[in-house]
């Protein structure tokens, strides 16, 4: 009794202004936790690098700029911060150009793998029975299968190149959005508020889409965020086996790794810098995604 | 003449590999515009299951209700789904136990208010506004044009379920149906919101079923009084007649188990011994058998009728009436 009161208490104030809404309660969450202060910073750092990346970069990520021999690969230097590529190229302005890539291939396979997710989740979650049961068989389906084994497949069918490997990313997550998705709604379906929209008489398609989504997506958000990170490793990885763009021009993390490897005796430090880009931006991802968790999830309320 | 007119209704639940459960079993019971008809039992009596078939809102897998359900002259058991989408708000709603739980987290209440209006009223998104700030303001919150921008976690208990009888409310329904309204708010907003029902029914002529299992809440408010247990209705009589001389054993129990103010201070509460699981099916003899003191051989072998006048009950060996003085 005495802690209902208390919430009753506690609602009312905040109903005079003090408080806010639950976005804003998530926020303040957010703000004092300090993984995903690093998180954020992390990704900020990607996304502004990204972004600046042909400003930041003190040479083209394209044109030889130094004498390179296979034998001998100039390490880092004052002039060049990583030193320089098998062909002679800045490795920190490839570096910074990939950020670039990176962020393209993963957003754009995010953007796409969501949408199809979200609308076979919408189709199942909104009408049950037999469209339900179709569309879940089918992503099961597709789970049953390794996620990067099967981007590799739809890869290769397409022919590579980087629509290729954004097409392969974004297939492997629609059936993890629309299982999301769909356990979400039916979720709420049960609750009381539909059964109280349900009782005054408002329409099925307005309390799908008005009611049931909007108190589905807070999982969605999180899900996204996280699945930036997957991308950005498998599109590395894709790329590492040879899977991304054949036009060796491009800076791309995964592919830079994977065209170190001849020199990996000589020139050790050309496999660090790729990889350690990928590490940083896919950790960045995860722990503001694993933060947000966090934050929105009512467990976690104080 | 009655608005809506309930008979013989029976709600059971089917699952397969279980055996079926009946929980609502041949009620009976009609309301009068301006009326109040209270529905009172335990938990699990079936008042609830009784509200939802009204409505129309149980689901349609699974659960079989038979009988028969006349809105004005109207069968909804046999109305097609959207005419009976198209009654409810506009001319029968239904108020839940938990506002808490019962309006959209993420949804400002001025768009759970307004959403009624705009669908059987058809206003515009601006009159609609104007006409949720008026009708909040008509179930006593204050600063209705705040409120509407808020979001539900941002009003007490009491407002919520305010905000919901006021969507409720918005199209001047015919029938209202109060499921437990007042269980999740403590006592003076209880009395504030049951204030807010009776004087709707006075000033509207509202047909008010109200169902609760807190007999001061009956005796505040109802004209008529169905007691139910295990599903089917035991008594039923008008308000005056139940509290001064309840007949059936079930009634009598729950009404010594509540404390009075008009008895010595030191006299003890009596329970009624059991629990609603220690049941028999009615197939079998009186459900209520098992936890009754007036029990006798009979009620184990035959289910008694509903049987009398305007003062009915369902019961073998009843308690004598006494005389009512009104």
């Amino acid at each position: 009794m005495s802690l209902s009161q208390a919430e009753v208490v506690l609602a009312g104030d905040s109903g005079d202004g003090a408080g806010g809404s639950l976005g804003r309660d998530a926020w303040r969450r957010l703000r004092r936790n300090p993984v995903a202060i690093a998180g954020a910073i992390l990704v900020f750092l990607f996304v502004a690098v990204a972004l600046l990346a042909p400003w930041l970069a003190p040479f083209p990520p394209d044109k030889p700029v130094g004498q390179v021999t296979p034998t001998s690969i100039p390490g880092p230097s004052a002039e060049h911060w990583f030193g320089l590529d098998d062909l002679g190229r800045d490795e920190f302005t490839r570096i910074l150009w990939g950020a670039r890539w990176s962020l393209v291939i993963g957003v754009v396979s995010l953007l796409l793998g969501m949408t199809g997710g979200l609308l076979l989740g919408l189709l199942a979650g909104a009408f049950g029975g037999v469209v339900d049961t179709v569309v879940m068989r089918f992503v099961d389906m597709v789970l049953a299968i390794p996620g990067l084994l099967f981007a590799i497949g739809v890869a290769a069918m397409l022919g590579s190149g980087l629509e290729a490997v954004m097409i392969a990313i974004a297939v492997v997550n629609v059936p993890i959005f629309a299982r999301l998705l769909r356990g979400q709604m039916l979720a709420q379906r049960q609750s009381d508020y539909v059964l109280a929209a349900t009782s005054v008489g408002v329409r099925r398609r307005r309390i799908v889409l008005g009611h049931i989504l909007p108190n589905s997506l807070t999982p969605v958000i999180v899900q996204g965020t996280l699945t930036l990170a997957t991308a950005i490793v498998d599109a590395a990885g894709l790329a590492f086996l040879g899977l991304s763009s054949n036009d060796p021009s491009i800076p791309e993390w995964g592919r830079m790794l994977a065209d170190t490897q001849r020199y990996l005796s000589s020139a050790p430090l050309l496999a660090v810098f790729p990889g350690l880009a990928i590490i940083f931006a896919a950790l960045g991802f995860t722990l503001l995604g694993e933060s947000l968790r966090e934050a929105l999830d009512p467990k976690y309320r104080r | 003449m009655s608005l809506l007119k309930v008979e013989e209704l029976s709600v059971v639940f089917r699952q397969r590999g279980r055996e079926d459960v009946r929980a609502v079993d041949g009620v009976s019971f009609s309301v009068a515009p301006g009326e109040t008809v209270g529905l009172v039992g335990e938990s699990g009596c079936g008042k609830s299951v009784t509200s939802l078939a009204v409505m129309g809102l149980l689901p349609r897998r699974g659960v079989l209700v038979e009988g028969s359900i006349a809105f004005d002259g109207t069968e909804l058991l046999t109305l097609p789904a959207d005419k009976l989408r198209t009654l409810r708000g506009r001319d029968m709603a239904i108020v839940f136990q938990d506002p808490m739980s019962s309006l959209n987290p993420v949804v400002p209440i001025g768009v759970q208010v307004t959403e009624v209006l705009v669908r059987h009223r058809g206003l515009s998104s601006g009159e609609a506004r104007a006409e949720a700030a008026e009708l909040l303001r008509r179930v006593g919150i204050p600063d209705p044009a705040r409120r509407l921008r808020e979001y539900p976690h941002q009003l007490s208990g009491g407002m919520r379920q305010r905000a919901l009888i006021a969507a409720a409310l918005a199209c001047s329904p015919r029938l209202l149906i109060a499921d437990e309204p007042t269980t999740a708010l403590d006592v003076t907003i209880q009395a504030q919101i049951l204030e807010l029902l009776k004087g709707l029914v006075a000033d509207t002529g509202t047909a008010l079923v109200l169902i609760t299992h807190d007999l001061g809440v009956v005796a505040g408010m109802c004209d008529t009084v169905h007691v139910m247990y295990s599903g089917r209705i035991v008594e039923r009589a008008s308000r005056h007649e139940l509290f001064a001389s309840p007949r059936h054993p079930y009634t009598a129990g729950l009404l010594a188990s509540v404390p009075r103010l008009d008895r010595p201070r030191g006299e003890r509460l009596e329970p009624i011994q059991g629990s609603p699981r220690d049941t028999l099916p009615w197939s079998r003899g009186c459900a209520f058998a098992p936890r009754c003191r007036n029990r006798v051989d009979e009620c184990a072998r035959a289910a008694p009728e509903l049987h009398g006048g305007s003062h009915s009950l369902r019961c073998f060996n009843p308690i004598e009436a006494k005389a009512v003085n009104r």
